[in-house]
């Protein structure tokens, strides 16, 4: 009964998703590798509060989507981004702003976990330091473990905060990874396949906090499983060749999709 | 003020600028630092830097400009009939002038007085002081001199005037335009970019450097002899004449040193290609990590070895060694009993160098062997081939190119070489080809030719920018061809 | 065509068991040869290394030691001062005849007729000249001494060192030799009573130039390499590490970086004498710093040591993983910041090392130094860097010079201290690597 109730709930809301605010928005999005295309004119909105998943075959432009949402791209010389990226209405790829601003807004989870070669508790406050969140060292220990418990790894590395975070196991670290980026207080976060690395028992850990998580961040998340797709987001994007093919509730996507190729990429035909 | 002095109070402005500009900063922020757009330290750096870095730059440019001011100034004050005998005289008068000038700072107002009414003498004065005059000094130098003083007094009050207002205006300036909002660490990061740059910027002055400086004086070397006789006399006699007997130019033929450095350097080669290579591919190819692992090493040793030490073991073991043992060959053979192997000659030289240069030989060439790919190496040993089949006929002529670059690095670091052939190739410019004599290079002439107490403007002197240059370029076209074949050769395996 | 395919059945319906001749055992035999090919060219390499240790060490060792004479001096005020002016004319003690009072001595110890001049000088000969600067130091630091006896240890000359060394042959005739019989008869008599004896060497490590070897000793030489290190390391580490930071972090793909790189691969293998050119050319003649100084020979060797430091840091930045800069700029930290408070700190290690063979390199370095006039008689310690000063191994090139069979020795002995230093410094550099380096 309870279980019914709270499926109920679920379902509730994510039919109320269309109703959600977009958190950014981003409007015929092309980025170009030097003469190389590899998107072309991309129109996705991210709601707020929501996992968005974004989903292809390898290549087909969805991490490199994901890295035009806080700039990341800008790291690579022969990169260049047109069309247009919203934050909160303002457009992040405006010359006026300040791309550690926006990073500090737009916080980014890696595929393999990077921890920094330092204590656990510097791999956490590091962000908070350089963009002056804390003035004493109380706020900053209060920063650490809030953090580490959103991360859900406090219990597991509270007595050993000034051992290497490289000492820690793949899940940990990863999770640690998300620890640091969330203790800059995001709005959103980028996740590429960030359980890609991970044996099963160390994504399920993941994929849970993912679950958690929303309720404080905006969630874009690329992965390569189908599954984890289903099992974490609400909303999923489909990508194909540079193209979005389809974006769409994450229950509709998997069960009818409006579009021939998702269908076919979710049954497995191609990918 | 003197320079340091102000430079000091420069630094202690701007260490108050950064803490000023750090606490409008922290002011600004309300409490709240992440109101800020950049830390409150990036503030104040950005303040130090404004108080700072203009008034060292005016400080410096002051620095190096004013004298040449000054010395105008003073040179036309000097009378007409001194500017009136040229350039040399006039540069004379003015070093003695400057003398003075220091000098009149030693004396008291009293002995000043005493001076400049010519009622004592300004040699004996001076004298007093320490300062020693080549002459009695006209009476035209003191108030030169005295002008010198005044004009050099003034430059440096104006200077450190107008560099501590920098300073301080700096500050003031840059410590308004802070705000919550302002971009202070974006300013901050562009200034440290430009400083990156400076430095990296030191490497192409370097080669600026280098070639500009030796090819102004080898100009000026090849002012007073032709160049062709330079590059292709057959005879080295630069003469060392005795001043004033003048006459006498002497003769620069750069042929026959290149012949020497060439030779030597050929049997240097010739000594440490094959050691050197067959080590490498023995090490690469045959031994045991263990026995790698400690031979490689060793024979490092040898690269880290000063080459002065080479050219000691040249001069005390390597060369009477030769010499000796070519007197006993000689006897057992003939029954005379005279050496012919100098203790000096090609053969010493080249084998010391030779020695030297086996680790060179043998770590390039076993970097560029394990390059290539393991393959190439299973393919040919699966057909049956032996060890060293497979080396001569796969993996060498695949390794080629590298190794050929790899001995041309090695070549053009047997050609400038200097100490070992400093002390032991001998100093006799000749052209001959036995290689128990001995002969000379380039090296030991440039050395030769610039130490002992020769004036400078000689061509005795500036022939060693002419020999330096040449150095350059054949050491120049070795070292980029073979960093490309290299370079290539990595792209290939990559 | 018979021919032909009879053949081919023959090669196919050969017995079994009969195997193809392949020429295994020249083969074989050709592996061997080859492979010793191999072993003996190692082994040449590590002879000759052996030979030019064993070369040093066995030269060099005795340098250690010196020998001295120790003998009771009578400060005589008739010799010293003889007219009793001190008190007013404090040069006098500076320029009183100390060497007389050596003779005194030695007449005394060894009973020499003092008429017999020749002898006495014979005797005298013995003894260090330095032995002048030696009692004057004494008698100005302390004039109550005059008018006492007092033992003082005082160097041997150094031919009679080399001969109570055993150095000296003695078969050769008495004329030729620079040790005459009577002077050894006196060794023997001085060594009985025990007025001479070999002792630790500290003058090598603290005198300077000296063109008496007993008084020439590498504590100067060393100074001045000392400066010009510092010097090296204070520009070169510094300025190194921020050009590889732009060229690595920063510069944009080029032609011109490119040409950059091909540059900075050439100074690198630019003979050194060259950079002697240039110092000679910039710093002397056109920037007007003084010859012989440290200062300019510290500005030529980081020159020298830049492109070295620069390809070691630009390795060891380049070795730093890419997930490190992203996860640094993820968090919103600047390329400045990442970079700064990241990658460099990982590359730190590899860019020590780099540093200390480069330095390593500096410190033996003798050819540029040449050119720019240090190669010169320094006797006192330079007190700055702009003060005249030598450097070890051009101290090692002026001694290597001398014909003496003394100054060898002295050679040697400071090529050893040379390549301890050294080893020292490469040594730190390996376990600098070992202990830190990380693999990604």
């Amino acid at each position: 009964m309870n279980m019914m109730s709270e499926a109920a709930v679920e379902k509730a809301l994510d039919q109320k998703m269309n109703t959600v605010p977009f958190k950014m928005i981003g409007k015929d999005v092309s980025v170009y590798y030097g003469e190389k295309r590899a998107l072309f004119d991309v129109n996705l909105n991210v709601r707020e509060n929501t996992v968005t998943a974004l989903i292809g075959p390898s290549g087909c432009g969805k991490s490199t989507f994901l890295r035009t949402l806080n700039r990341m791209n800008d790291t690579i010389d022969s990169c260049r981004v047109t069309g247009k990226i919203t934050l909160d209405d303002g457009d992040i790829y405006d010359p006026s702003i300040d791309v550690v601003e926006l990073r500090a807004r737009v916080g980014m989870v890696f595929q393999k976990p990077n921890p920094f070669p330092k204590s656990i508790y510097e791999n956490v406050t590091y962000g908070p330091k350089i963009h002056g969140l804390a003035r004493t060292k109380a706020e900053l220990d209060q920063i650490v473990e809030s953090s580490l418990q959103k991360a859900g790894l406090w219990n597991e590395v509270k007595d050993r905060l000034h051992e290497s975070g490289t000492g820690l196991s793949g899940g940990q670290q990863q999770r640690l990874c998300i620890a640091r980026a969330v203790a800059v207080s995001p709005e959103v976060i980028l996740m590429d396949e960030p359980c890609s690395a991970l044996d099963p028992i160390a994504t399920a850990k993941v994929e849970e906090l993912i679950h958690e998580l929303r309720t404080n961040f905006t969630i874009v998340i690329v992965t390569h499983s189908m599954q984890q797709a289903a099992r974490v987001s609400q909303r999923t994007a489909m990508f194909h060749l540079g193209n979005l093919v389809e974006e769409n509730d994450t229950d509709k996507m998997f069960t009818n999709p409006d579009d021939q190729r998702t269908q076919d990429y979710i049954m497995g035909r191609f990918g | 003020m003197n320079t340091s002095l102000i430079l000091l109070i420069v630094l202690i402005v701007g260490l108050a600028a950064y803490f000023a500009g750090r606490a409008r900063a922290m002011a600004s922020s309300k409490g709240k630092l992440s109101a800020l757009h950049s830390l409150p330290g990036y503030h104040g750096v950005y303040v130090a830097i404004w108080a700072v870095l203009p008034a060292a730059v005016v400080l410096a440019v002051w620095l190096i400009a004013s004298p040449f001011f000054v010395e105008s100034a003073v040179r036309s004050s000097l009378p007409e009939a001194v500017r009136s005998q040229g350039g040399a005289t006039t540069e004379l008068m003015l070093g003695q002038v400057m003398q003075v000038a220091n000098g009149l700072k030693l004396l008291n107002a009293d002995e000043l007085a005493a001076v400049t009414s010519g009622s004592s003498n300004l040699r004996d004065a001076l004298a007093a002081k320490g300062v020693p005059m080549a002459n009695a000094g006209e009476a035209y130098m003191v108030e030169s001199a005295q002008e010198y003083n005044s004009l050099k007094d003034g430059s440096r009050w104006a200077m450190s005037a107008v560099v501590l207002i920098i300073a301080i205006a700096g500050a003031f300036f840059s410590i308004r335009g802070i705000s919550a909002p302002f971009r202070a660490r974006n300013r901050v990061e562009r200034v440290m970019l430009g400083a990156l740059l400076l430095a990296s910027s030191i490497a192409i002055l370097t080669t600026v450097g280098i070639v500009g400086s030796m090819l102004s004086e080898a100009i000026r070397f090849f002012q007073s002899v032709s160049p062709s006789t330079f590059f292709f006399g057959t005879v080295w006699d630069p003469r060392f004449s005795a001043a004033g007997s003048g006459g006498t130019e002497g003769q620069f033929g750069l042929l026959p040193l290149l012949a020497g450095t060439l030779y030597i350097a050929f049997v240097a080669m010739l000594f440490a290609v094959p050691v050197g290579l067959f080590a490498a591919i023995y090490m690469a190819e045959y031994a045991k990590p263990a026995v790698r692992g400690i031979a490689k090493p060793l024979l490092e040793i040898l690269a880290g070895i000063p080459t002065i030490v080479y050219g000691f073991f040249a001069l005390v073991t390597v060369g009477p060694f030769l010499r000796d043992m070519s007197a006993q060959l000689n006897g057992l053979v003939t029954g005379n009993y005279v050496n012919f192997i100098q203790a000096q000659s090609v053969l010493t030289a080249g084998l010391v160098m030779g020695i030297m240069l086996i680790p060179f030989v043998s770590s390039l060439s076993d970097d560029i062997i394990t390059q290539v790919p393991g393959s190439l190496r299973d393919g040919s040993l699966g057909l049956g081939a032996t060890r060293s089949e497979t080396i001569k006929r796969v993996i060498l002529p695949a390794a080629l190119p590298g190794i050929v670059g790899a001995l041309l690095l090695t070549a053009s670091r047997a050609v400038g070489e200097t100490m070992i052939v400093v002390l032991a190739a001998g100093v006799a410019a000749r052209m001959q080809l036995n290689p128990f004599e001995a002969m000379t290079t380039v090296t030991v002439k440039i050395v030769n030719q610039l130490t002992g107490d020769l004036e400078f403007n000689s061509p005795q002197t500036l022939v060693a920018f002419a020999l330096g240059i040449t150095l350059f370029a054949i050491t120049l076209c070795l070292n980029i061809y073979a960093l490309y074949i290299v370079r290539k050769y990595r792209e290939q395996y990559e | 065509m018979t021919d032909m395919t009879s053949s081919v059945q023959s090669t196919f319906s050969r017995p079994a068991q009969a195997t193809r001749d392949i020429g295994i055992k020249r083969r074989y035999a050709a592996e061997r040869r080859f492979r010793a090919y191999g072993v003996a060219a190692i082994l040449i390499g590590l002879f000759f290394l052996f030979v030019l240790l064993w070369t040093v060490v066995s030269k060099g060792y005795t340098a250690f030691q010196q020998t001295a004479i120790t003998l009771p001096i009578e400060f005589s005020e008739k010799i010293i001062d003889p007219k009793n002016e001190r008190a007013q004319n404090p040069g006098k003690l500076m320029t009183a005849n100390y060497p007389l009072l050596v003779r005194d001595a030695l007449v005394k110890a060894l009973a020499i007729d003092p008429a017999n001049k020749p002898l006495v000088k014979q005797a005298t000969d013995m003894v260090s000249a330095s032995a002048r600067t030696q009692l004057r130091d004494i008698v100005v630091a302390n004039p109550a001494v005059i008018g006492t006896t007092v033992n003082v240890s005082l160097l041997a000359e150094g031919n009679i060192d080399s001969a109570n060394k055993g150095q000296i042959d003695l078969t050769v005739a008495e004329a030729n030799r620079k040790v005459k019989d009577q002077q050894l008869e006196w060794m023997k008599t001085l060594s009985g009573t025990g007025a001479m004896a070999k002792q630790f060497n500290t003058g090598l490590f603290t005198y300077g130039a000296s063109s008496r070897p007993e008084a020439a000793g590498i504590g100067v030489a060393a100074l001045g390499s000392l400066y010009m290190m510092l010097i090296v390391l204070a520009l070169a580490l510094p300025i190194g590490v921020a050009a590889s930071i732009y060229l690595e972090e920063f510069a944009p793909k080029n032609r011109l970086t490119d040409l950059i790189e091909v540059n900075i691969n050439n100074l690198a293998a630019v003979p050194s004498i060259v950079y002697g050119l240039l110092g000679l050319s910039i710093f002397i003649n056109f920037a007007g710093m003084p010859r012989s100084a440290a200062l300019v020979g510290g500005l030529v060797l980081t020159l020298m040591t830049l492109p070295t430091i620069i390809i070691a840091t630009r390795a060891a930045l380049k070795a730093v993983p890419p997930s490190i800069r992203a996860a640094a700029l993820g968090l919103g930290a600047s390329k400045m910041q990442t970079i700064f408070h990241h990658v460099l700190p990982l590359a730190m290690p590899g860019v020590l090392t780099g540093t200390i063979i480069g330095l390593a390199h500096a410190l033996g370095e003798t050819a540029p130094l040449l050119l720019i006039g240090m190669v010169a008689f320094v006797v006192d310690y330079p007190g700055t860097p702009m003060d005249p000063s030598t450097a070890l191994p051009v101290q090692i090139y002026m001694w290597a010079n001398e014909a003496e069979r003394a100054f060898v020795e002295r050679t040697s002995g400071a090529i050893m201290v040379l390549l301890i230093f050294l080893v020292v410094m490469n040594l730190g550099a390996i376990l600098l690597r070992r202990r830190f380096e990380r693999r990604w």
